[in-house]
């Protein structure tokens, strides 16, 4: 008999978004992540593992078990604000 | 009426950069930006947040057809953390101008010059415009220059504090020291703080809490801009010399 339950964990991987732990299937991009959480590509910046990947490059970015995913964008600043990436 | 000025040849009008931080409201923050007629806007760079979607987006509010997007570290105390908050900005809003901060200490947040210059040094090869927020120091801002900042943004007191320009003489050696824009940036607390520097003879000034900060901040920012195009005026027109004693406006001659 199959463990559906385990065969769906095969083809999930669990990766780090800003700052969460976040399950995606073992397929998906940055693009994909970008598009499932409804954010506007022309308003942010990705780092993978703070490594930038430019906007050309999200579809063609794979995305590995453990990889630290950091989505920014601008807000209205601001010189007392910490520097939130490193939380 | 009022001459143009460069940040590695891009021309502007308007001598007035203004921080998008610590407004009530976008709107009330995008009628400021409106009334203080500037052409540069700081924004800073953080992670978007992911559980409460329905925030709206800063850039809604910002114009980009009228406004520089001006990308700044805000709040990295290291080298390492301003360069990289640096490129992640320009990758966000496509440009390589950045605003640099590198923050030595919580209380005064005082720049950290050590880091300041290593930074920028790192920043110009990787092809930023960098404008650092720096001391009143003119030995730092030529150091800045010669690393290649594009210009050097001392304080005139303390971020947030309003003070106004605590040393006007530092920043006059400034002046004389570095052949590249000086922008006063903090410590602007009301209009005529900003008219001070201006009549210093530098290039611009930065503010944000100076206009956020006050009560009614979309007068304050139409205040602002006058004050600003005032003390350039004034710079231009050269002051009478000040001297200890009286000098009498009417003739004497034709008294009774």
């Amino acid at each position: 008999m199959v463990d559906t339950h385990a065969r769906r964990e095969a083809r999930e991987i669990e990766i780090i978004v800003n700052g969460k732990k976040t399950k995606i299937p073992t397929t998906w991009t940055i693009d994909n992540l970008i598009r499932d959480l409804e954010l506007r590509r022309k308003q942010v910046a990705v780092e993978v593992n703070e490594q930038i990947i430019s906007r050309e490059r999200w579809s063609k970015q794979p995305l590995g078990s453990g990889d630290r995913i950091e989505i920014v964008h601008f807000v209205g600043g601001g010189k007392e604000d910490k520097c939130l990436i490193n939380g | 009426m009022f001459d143009k000025w460069l940040i590695v040849g891009r021309e502007f009008r308007s001598r007035l950069i203004v921080g998008t931080g610590k407004y009530e409201s976008f709107e009330i923050m995008r009628q400021a930006l409106e009334a203080s007629g500037a052409e540069i806007v700081t924004v800073a760079v953080r992670r978007v947040n992911l559980t409460d979607k329905s925030k709206e987006s800063l850039l809604d509010y910002i114009d980009q057809e009228k406004f520089t997007v001006l990308p700044n570290t805000a709040g990295c105390y290291t080298a390492k953390d301003a360069i990289r908050y640096a490129r992640l900005g320009r990758e966000a809003g496509l440009s390589d101008l950045v605003k640099l901060e590198v923050i030595g200490d919580k209380r005064t947040l005082f720049p950290d010059n050590e880091a300041l210059l290593e930074a920028t040094r790192v920043l110009v090869k990787e092809g930023f415009i960098v404008l650092p927020y720096t001391n009143d120091d003119s030995v730092v801002c030529k150091k800045l220059e010669d690393v290649g900042a594009a210009a050097v943004m001392p304080l005139g007191a303390p971020i947030g504090s309003g003070l106004g320009v605590q040393n006007p003489n530092n920043i006059r050696i400034i002046l004389e020291s570095v052949s590249i824009p000086v922008i006063v940036d903090a410590g602007v607390g009301t209009a005529s703080d900003a008219t001070i520097a201006m009549e210093l003879g530098v290039d611009g000034v930065l503010m944000n809490t100076g206009i956020a900060g006050a009560k009614d901040p979309v007068s304050m920012a139409k205040a602002m801009k006058l004050a600003v195009e005032s003390g350039r005026l004034a710079f231009l027109a050269g002051r009478m010399p000040k001297k200890l004693y009286a000098t009498a406006s009417s003739p004497l001659e034709g008294m009774l």
